[in-house]
């Protein structure tokens, strides 16, 4: 009960001992669950030996850094049986860390939140990063920063279990920049292409807005609850009355402005695309698998802010349902195999943000989307990455085709991964994602046929663009340039892919079908009422099944049947804007970037090399306003002086209009 | 009011103990005045650094003891009404601020003593009464002459700091300002390279400061005949007497006096001197004044606003919540454009003048602690900052440019790195101290400043967001780019700066990893005496 916690807290004498969660108990954690900060700590520590021991680490540092990540695993796999082993209402526990503020006026208590939801992202995190670290072994065999590479990718992997782990928003947000760091280190980790450099800042700025909403929105929850962690702010909401929704929604809003720079929904999905100039182990890790999902994470884990202001919830549904149609209107049109993932990975999280924002009935959905999601799409981010290995690193979908025949392993890992995302019987997309669909239709008035109707017709257009993707690289006619000679990846490439895309057949089956998931999840979110959706469940399901394969059989006519050009046709206006991410640049471009950005260009030498002047609009808006307010400082005393005796004088009159 | 003949002469009584930190600076600085007279050139230096050092570890020990004398010292009896009127205020948040600006002081002191293997600091001119370029100027470095007398200047400017945030009264805040800035004057004018930036930039804020101490004498006169008395207590007692109708002496004096402590903490439209003094002193002066100074004139703003004039607050609150707003857009937004690192600092720390005011308009003790914690963590980060430029050179002078720092990683990685990690902290990224200070005064301000403290923080939090592109473009220029030119190279430090730049930075990290001693300390020190 929180009304008992003060007491309890001090009878005890340690702060963990009384942690509540939403709806059940968390205890001090027992067993080999206190461990758990092994979890952060092992791959931390690989970071910390590889960038300290230098070029003496270039031998096995890379083995060194795989073993750690796969230590995590183990440890996450003994913490979780061990959770198994105890009944539902005991299984979230804290480990306490060390107390991190306790100043008289705020306190923050550094501990970790071991319960069935952040279980559910140490496992996907440890054994895909994990998984993905044996990839790289192979795909980044040659490359001669190698070691700093490992050592990027164990640090998002302990800063990303932190983010998952933490038990108060302030050492989420500590994870949180954690995996914006790594994410930017990656992005740009080949930063010797300019192009490279400036998609990795992109990502940095608009994760930076992201961040700012999360700050603002734990300096509100601070002021409402003195405090900032999860226990009391749910707690405090709970015990607040209907005066104080304004506030809610306050949080609610600057949370998801939060999840939306890291996840990368709308409005501030533009950094995604770009983003894929990474490695693609890195864009199979973080910016599909894990990273993008931190934003669906924040929502649900916050569920119980959400839930207190039913604006915000809708802004979540409506921020959900236009990515996912923006995600995989793009998808369409883009001939970067990498991109098209992209964009597809933005579309399949705005599945996961529409089912997070419908309430109980969606959040066991959402993390289920997001567990299936995380193999089937690092699993196809694999396979691009080992297309393009036998490609010579070519992207263009328009030079591949007819790659099924000396690819064997990375079309078929590729192709099952493609069938989970279609959502076809029985893989692992089928019990999600048509979940999420069937979610949807639920509820009374507009809404239902709304955001239903989307996530349909979302179902319908991934359809094709998945198949698109697949038939171009795979089937009809080989459209190779003359000097490449793909050949299968190497082993440590493909058996990571092939555990994929056994998890993208089988996790589905095996979680869905049988309510593991919702009801491992239930102490966390709460339970879902029954609901019936507004269209009968097996009409539904027909009508998802249907529109997908129209999809693909549209995609079939297109580009397995019917000859692809070389380069792209002009197309419509559509397919144009398409291409262009929607105007989304452009979009910002006008009302950012374009007031400011030729005075920045000149102006700093740091420009060119460092941070390219196109970085940002924010910043480049800036610069420009910066650049003709620097004009003021001219250097002469008799004008700085005159400068201040203005200002004394300007303040002073608005103190006499003011009072 | 009636003139009265002054009483006999009374005895001020004194409680030397609490006084004992200020008197000890003051003396060595007095006795760094006779090193200079009769000690041997060659052994000046030697003689006045540990003079200095000593003194101010002394200090330190002193205002240990102080802590248990705390009150009202210094005090006399106005003849006129037989009222005890005192001085100075030895009170937490004085002794506390005391503390941070000695052991700030002795770091800053190392490293304005680096030599670099020569027979004087190397940051400073041979000669500073020389003509630059001159024949004069030649033959004293010929002759190998020092200008030892930085010593006792520091330590004077840092006597004047303490008492800064002491005093009670606005003629003692005068002085104390005076005495703070007279030596930061001559300072400020004994780089020994770019001698001409570095006297233009002297000139500059003698006048400039001149200039604002007008305002606040001009503020305190208002103030006197409103009230009719200079004292704090005074004044606040005056102002909850509700019979007086004269507010427009309050609010015109009011701001004034604040102009004249903004004015100091680089506060727009105050600031303009900032950035030609920070770049044009001697690079160890400029990290001195960043964090001493700094600290001192917020020590001095948090006693005038909260004991001074607290009754007042709704008079003079506007127009501070004006300053704030554009202290802090200016600073983070002109950051954005600077290409010289000194400069670039000096905007980053307008920009920090304003997150910390916001922590001062929080109106409650925890804007009191929040504020004293943010300039301690702030003061430790600038000193190490300054103290690193100190090291990058070019042709032997300073390489201030920041394209003289690009790839300064590759070929230097700790510096590089230990500079990587300061920025850091400016940007107020978790695990540093900027983030725990930024996190305590937004806070503070959220909490108890209402409906004003958030509109403030939400654009605090706008301007650090900017702020960290800043700060993020010297960490890439750093790690990610071509050196500009093989020519710039990293001196080795000697132990004191090494030492310096290393507590620097270890305290910036330890106040971002474990800041609850500190919080602790400052808000058991948040309690003014009246």
């Amino acid at each position: 009960m929180p009304t008992a916690l003060p007491s309890l807290l001090s009878s005890a004498g340690t702060y963990a001992a009384g942690l509540a969660t939403h709806d059940g108990e968390a205890h001090a954690a027992t067993g080999f669950t206190s461990y758990a900060w092994l979890l952060v700590a092992l791959p931390l520590v690989g970071t910390a030996i590889l960038l300290i021991g230098g070029r003496r680490t270039d031998k096995w540092g890379a083995l060194l850094a795989t073993a750690l990540s796969w230590a995590a695993f183990l440890v996450g796999l003994v913490i979780f049986f061990q959770m198994l082993g105890r009944d539902a209402g005991n299984r979230a526990q804290t480990v306490q860390l060390y107390e991190w503020v306790t100043g008289g006026s705020f306190q923050v208590q550094a501990g970790l939140l071991v319960d069935q939801l952040s279980m559910a992202f140490v496992l996907l995190i440890t054994f895909v990063g994990s998984l993905i670290h044996v990839y790289s072994l192979g795909y980044m065999e040659h490359d001669p920063d190698k070691r700093r590479f490992f050592a990027y990718l164990n640090f998002f992997v302990a800063s990303m279990l932190l983010l998952v782990l933490a038990n108060s928003y302030l050492l989420l947000y500590v994870g949180w920049e954690g995996v914006g760091l790594a994410s930017w280190l990656l992005i740009g980790f080949w930063n010797w292409n300019p192009a490279y450099a400036t998609a990795a800042n992109k990502a940095f700025f608009a994760n930076r807005v992201g961040d700012f909403g999360l700050s603002v929105a734990m300096f509100i929850m601070f002021f409402h609850f003195g405090s900032v962690d999860f226990t009391t702010v749910n707690a405090g909401v709970a015990g607040l009355q209907g005066a104080h929704q304004g506030f809610m929604t306050a949080i609610g809003l600057m949370l998801l402005l939060a999840a939306c720079g890291k996840s990368a929904q709308f409005p501030l999905q533009s950094w995604l695309g770009d983003a894929m100039a990474g490695p693609t182990p890195v864009s199979a890790l973080i910016h599909a698998a894990t990273m993008v999902t931190a934003g669906v994470y924040l929502v649900v884990r916050s569920h119980v802010i959400f839930e207190a202001s039913p604006t915000a919830q809708l802004v979540v549904v409506i921020v959900g349902a236009i990515t996912l149609l923006f995600g995989a209107i793009v998808g369409c049109a883009k001939d970067d195999i990498k991109k098209a993932l992209a964009a597809s990975t933005m579309s399949q999280i705005g599945y996961m943000m529409l089912a997070a924002g419908l309430g109980p009935i969606g959040y066991a959905f959402a993390i289920f989307h997001l567990l299936t999601h995380g193999f089937f799409k690092a699993g196809m981010f694999l396979g691009a990455g080992s297309v393009m290995h036998g490609m010579n690193d070519q992207v263009d979908m328009r030079r591949f085709g007819g790659l099924s025949g000396v690819m064997k392993i990375t079309w078929i890992t590729f192709g099952i991964g493609w069938l989970a995302i279609l959502g076809v019987p029985p893989f692992a997309g089928f019990w999600s994602k048509d979940k999420i669909i069937e979610a949807a239709f639920v509820g009374e008035g507009w809404r239902p046929w709304v955001f239903g109707l989307a996530a349909l017709i979302g179902a319908g257009i991934t359809a094709f663009y998945m198949s698109r993707l697949f038939f171009m690289t795979f089937h009809g006619k080989r459209r190779w340039t003359d000097d490449v000679h793909p050949h299968e990846s190497p082993s440590t490439m493909t058996v990571p892919m092939m555990v994929l895309a056994v998890g993208s057949a089988l996790l589905g089956l095996v979680l869905g079908p049988t309510g593991a998931i919702t009801s491992w999840l239930e102490p966390v979110s709460g339970a879902a009422a029954e609901h019936e959706p507004v269209l009968a469940v097996p009409v539904l399901m027909a009508l998802t099944l249907l529109v997908v394969l129209a999809g693909a059989a549209f995609a079939w006519l297109r580009y397995w049947r019917d000859e692809v050009p070389l380069t792209a046709p002009a197309g419509n206006l559509l397919t144009q804007a398409a291409r262009k991410d929607l105007y989304q640049d452009q979009v910002n471009e006008a009302l950012l970037m374009r007031p400011g950005i030729h005075l920045t260009r000149s102006l700093v030498f740091a420009d060119g090399e460092g941070v390219d002047g196109a970085a940002g609009g924010l910043a480049a808006l800036v610069g420009g306003w910066s650049a003709r307010m620097r004009k003021i400082q001219n250097g002469f005393a008799r004008s700085y002086a005159l400068t201040m005796l203005a200002g004394i004088v300007a303040i002073l009159g608005a103190l006499w209009v003011i009072q | 009011m009636t003139a009265v003949a002054p009483a006999a002469f009374q005895q001020a009584n004194i409680d030397y103990l609490a006084v004992l930190p200020l008197l000890i600076v003051f003396g060595a600085a007095l006795v760094g005045v006779l090193v200079e007279a009769f000690v041997p050139r060659e052994r000046r230096h030697t003689i006045q650094l540990t003079i200095s050092v000593a003194s101010l570890v002394l200090a330190f020990v002193a205002i240990l003891f102080a802590t248990k004398h705390q009150g009202l010292t210094f005090g006399y009896t106005d003849g006129a009404t037989s009222r005890r009127l005192f001085a100075l205020a030895i009170d937490g948040p004085a002794l506390f601020m005391q503390g941070a600006l000695v052991l700030m002081g002795v770091l800053g002191i190392l490293i304005m003593a680096e030599r670099f293997g020569g027979v004087g600091s190397d940051a400073f001119t041979a000669s500073g009464a020389s003509t630059p370029g001159s024949p004069i100027e030649a033959a004293s470095a010929r002759a190998g002459l020092i200008t030892s007398e930085v010593f006792p200047l520091t330590l004077f400017a840092i006597g004047g700091m303490m008492l800064f945030p002491t005093v009670n009264d606005l003629i003692g805040m005068f002085i104390a300002l005076e005495v703070l800035s007279l030596p930061l004057y001559i300072l400020s004018g004994l780089a020994r390279r770019r001698r001409l930036l570095s006297q233009e930039a002297s000139l500059k804020y003698f006048l400039l400061g001149a200039f604002s101490s007008a305002f606040f004498l001009f503020g305190t006169a208002l103030l006197y005949g409103y009230a009719g008395s200079v004292y704090f207590g005074d004044l606040s007692k005056a102002v909850s007497d509700t019979s007086l109708g004269l507010n427009g002496l309050l609010v015109a004096g009011a701001f004034l006096v604040f102009v004249g402590l903004l004015f100091k903490v680089g506060a727009v439209p105050f600031h303009a001197w900032t950035p030609d003094v920070y770049q044009g002193a001697p690079t160890p002066v400029t990290g001195f004044m960043a964090a001493c100074t700094k600290a001192a004139a917020f020590g001095a703003i948090l006693r005038l606003a909260y004991v001074g004039l607290d009754t007042a607050s709704w008079q003079w609150q506007n127009a501070v919540i004006i300053v704030a707003v554009l202290t802090m857009i200016v600073g983070a937004v002109l950051s954005v454009t600077q290409t010289d690192m000194k400069r670039l600092l000096a905007y980053s720390s307008i920009a920090h003048a304003g997150f910390v005011l916001v922590g001062v308009l929080a109106f409650d003790q925890r804007g009191v602690s929040s504020v004293l914690f943010y300039v301690v963590a702030y003061g430790f980060s600038i000193i190490a900052a300054f103290g690193l430029v100190t090291l990058v050179r070019q042709d032997g002078g300073e390489a201030t440019h920041l394209s003289q720092w690009a790839g300064l990683g590759k070929s230097h990685p700790v510096i590089a790195g230990t500079m990587a990690f300061l920025m850091l902290a400016f940007a107020g990224i978790p695990l540093t101290s900027g983030f725990v200070a930024k996190f305590a005064v937004f806070a503070a301000a959220i909490g108890t400043g209402g409906a004003t403290g958030t509109v403030l923080v939400v654009i605090g939090a706008v301007c650090s967001a900017i702020t960290v592109f800043v700060y993020a473009r010297v960490i890439v220029l750093m790690f990610f780019s071509e050196p500009a030119d093989d020519t710039v190279e990293v001196l080795v430090p000697s132990v004191g700066t090494t030492f310096a730049i290393a507590i620097g930075t270890l305290i910036t990290f330890a106040l971002g990893v474990v800041p609850s001693s500190l919080l602790d300390l400052a808000d058991r020190a948040s309690q003014f005496v009246r």
